[in-house]
């Protein structure tokens, strides 16, 4: 049983003519076992949520605390955050041209087990995770989401999840672009992930199309920079109706 | 890398006059439809301005293009070869001289023509295979007078072999390097310049391709303050096939220059130039130039050049400039690209979201980018080695950004 804990969050993004605070002091407790889904318009705060998880250098905390199981994150350097099971898949999954997937996906097993995976068994389970998500076995060779689709890239980064079994998991909108399939594969992955329910997820999205098919416990409307309401699963339904406009209103 | 561009072919049409013959100012004109003359002082000293050195800092050329003796012999030779490899020593007055057709394009290598005074001679008998790489290491011992140094290597008619020559040490080294396939030879040369920091290089590479030939000829840059390697081919006959290839890794303040010219003179030829480079530090600078003729005779031939270049950190900096000049319409196929791309913050952090370290991150983008290229060139017995000096060069980058985070 973990626990993700986020207290009182600011943090500000180094635009070019200096800092701008985006997220002013947002609040959440996961669990494994729990699904969170976070709901806000564009432009509300999400991303910047997400990459101040994973500590991208863009983004500064200037105040507040992250701890996984009473750890502190933020004191933790990119890789160390991932090491101790956070994963952030991304809403742009970055090309990374010259680097097979195949070499990719093993050196990243190997560092966060701290040991290389055994071969046989690796392979297998590489090759059956692709199966899962309908990924060509010729995408191994290629180099690391350079000149994929945006549906692929989205497919490459739950076959990371699958494969790495972090502890937590932030989809940063990773049913944007998707098709009605694509969206029903990747989900079905997610669900897998978390399906012994020792993980948890927070669940990044725009629209509500993907909570029918990964069924969040809590739903959080995200809006200005923090938590604006929170509720179970009726809350997506009230916004599938109404959209953002009370709380964008709200907040103007 | 993702800032890459790929620039697409641009067949600049140069309109172009050539033919050997003699200039109006009375120069003669050489294989490859430049200038080009035995007679040192037929070139004037470069100042730096020209077309040909706009791009190297002839401050530290240590008057090597000017008028600076030669005649340093501060270096050993050692060679291992197959006993039917005859690798020696030869006078300066031995006909293997000037068999590739190259007459010296710049102020240096004429000066290095005229100065050597023994030959490096290395022959490939014909008809034999020879499966052991000839391996000529040539170490440094003192960079304080420049010397100047003449090799030929020569693979006879069918026969097949791979040739390195090996640079270490400190020097201040002019040379000009034959290489003369004969027809249905298959041979491969390789040059590893991994000089100690204080060596300043100008090596010029001619290539004669004979008939039904293939040639792979690689030069690999590492060490040294400046070095610049010109490489010319033209062929001696039609179904020629050369392959091209170069590697660099430029740290800083280091001078990597590379110019290229494939003189497609015959029909049925291919050429295929691929460089790759990677840069780090303040002040590294690579420079390709790449220039593909293809002349009226030069029908059916197929050319691609390709020049790529990894920043690895800021201050680095790389030229590139690929160009074509086409004399006739009937070819199969010509083209070429130059990318130049930052190994930048958002894959570093895309590879470290994943668990890996931000050293192995850059070795693994580094390696990646690499690796290809070095199996290209195809040689066992230094892929592994190469890898290595890549790794070694990549320890430099990781202190760097160490010292930059204390
Ligand atoms: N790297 C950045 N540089 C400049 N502004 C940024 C950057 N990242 C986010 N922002 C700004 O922060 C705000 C929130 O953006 P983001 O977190 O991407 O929102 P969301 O993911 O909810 O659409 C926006 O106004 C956006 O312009
Ligand atoms: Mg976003």
């Amino acid at each position: 049983m973990s626990t993700l804990e986020i207290r009182d969050l600011h943090v500000s993004v180094e635009a070019d003519n200096g800092p701008v605070q985006i997220l002013h002091g947002v609040n959440l407790t996961v669990s494994s076992g729990e699904t969170h889904a976070i709901m806000g318009p564009n432009g509300s705060g999400k991303s910047t949520l997400a990459y101040a998880l994973s500590g991208h250098p863009k983004y500064t905390v200037t105040s507040g605390t992250v701890t996984l199981d009473g750890e502190d994150l933020l004191d933790m350097s990119v890789d160390e955050r991932a090491r101790v099971g956070l994963f952030l898949a991304m809403q742009y999954p970055v090309e990374v041209p010259g680097v097979s997937v195949s070499n990719f996906l093993r050196t990243a097993k190997t560092a966060i087990d701290g040991e290389a995976p055994k071969l046989r068994t690796w392979v297998k389970d590489v090759k059956q995770a692709m199966a899962d998500l309908r990924i060509d076995p010729e995408f191994a060779e290629r180099d690391l989401n350079t000149g994929f689709s945006g549906g692929e890239k989205k497919r490459h980064e739950i076959l990371q999840l699958e494969l790495l079994q972090p502890k937590f998991a932030v989809l940063d909108e990773t049913d944007s672009g998707l098709d009605i399939d694509a969206l029903r594969i990747v989900s079905d992955g997610v669900n897998r992930f978390s399906a012994n329910g020792d993980k948890g997820v927070l669940l990044i999205t725009h629209y509500t199309r993907i909570l029918r098919y990964i069924k969040p416990d809590h739903v959080h409307v995200f809006v200005g920079g923090k938590i604006a309401e929170e509720g179970g699963a009726e809350l997506a339904e009230k916004l599938e109706e109404k959209g953002y406009v009370d709380y964008v209103g709200a907040s103007a | 890398m993702s800032t890459a561009t790929d620039t697409p072919a641009q067949h600049g049409l140069a309109a172009h006059s050539h033919g050997a013959g003699t200039e109006p100012d009375g120069r003669t004109k050489g294989a490859l439809d430049r200038f080009a003359s035995f007679d040192v002082e037929a070139h004037p000293v470069p100042r730096g301005r020209e077309e040909d050195w706009r791009f190297t800092p002839m401050n530290r050329l240590r008057g090597l293009h000017d008028d600076a003796p030669l005649d340093g012999s501060d270096y050993t030779v050692q060679v291992d070869a197959d006993p039917r490899v005859t690798a020696a020593s030869i006078g300066a007055d031995d006909t293997r001289k000037g068999t590739s057709t190259y007459v010296p394009v710049d102020r240096p290598s004429a000066r290095a023509w005229a100065s050597a005074e023994k030959i490096f001679a290395v022959d490939i008998p014909r008809d034999e295979v020879i499966e052991q790489p000839v391996v000529i290491r040539l170490t440094g011992t003192s960079a304080e007078r420049g010397a100047a140094a003449h090799l030929v290597v020569t693979a006879g008619r069918h026969s097949k072999s791979v040739v390195v020559i090996e640079y270490d040490g400190s020097s201040s080294f002019v040379e000009n390097v034959e290489v003369v396939a004969e027809d249905g030879a298959e041979l491969t040369v390789v040059a590893v310049q991994d000089w100690a920091d204080d060596a300043v290089h100008l090596a010029h590479h001619h290539v004669h391709v004979g008939r039904d030939a293939t040639v792979k000829h690689a030069v690999i840059t590492f060490g040294g303050d400046l070095v610049r390697t010109g490489t010319t081919l033209n062929y001696a006959g039609p179904g020629g096939s050369a392959t091209l290839l170069g590697l660099y890794y430029v740290d800083a303040g280091q001078h990597i220059e590379n110019r290229l010219v494939v003189d497609h003179n015959t029909p049925n030829a291919t050429s295929d130039v691929e460089y790759k480079g990677a840069l780090q530090g303040k002040k590294a600078h690579a420079v390709w130039i790449g220039d593909v003729l293809i002349r009226k005779e030069a029908l059916g031939i197929n050319t691609y050049e390709l020049n790529r270049n990894l920043v690895l950190t800021d201050g680095a900096r790389a030229d590139s400039v690929p160009n074509l000049e086409i004399e006739t319409g009937e070819i199969e196929g010509a083209g070429h690209a130059s990318a130049t791309g930052r190994f930048d913050d958002e894959q570093l952090f895309y590879l470290q979201a994943r668990g890996i370290p931000a050293d192995i991150a850059r070795k693994l983008v580094v390696r990646g980018f690499f690796a290809s290229l070095i199996n290209r060139i195809g040689v066992p017995e230094i892929t592994e080695r190469l890898m290595t000096t890549v790794e070694r060069e990549l320890a430099v980058v990781e202190a760097m950004t160490a010292d930059d985070g204390a």
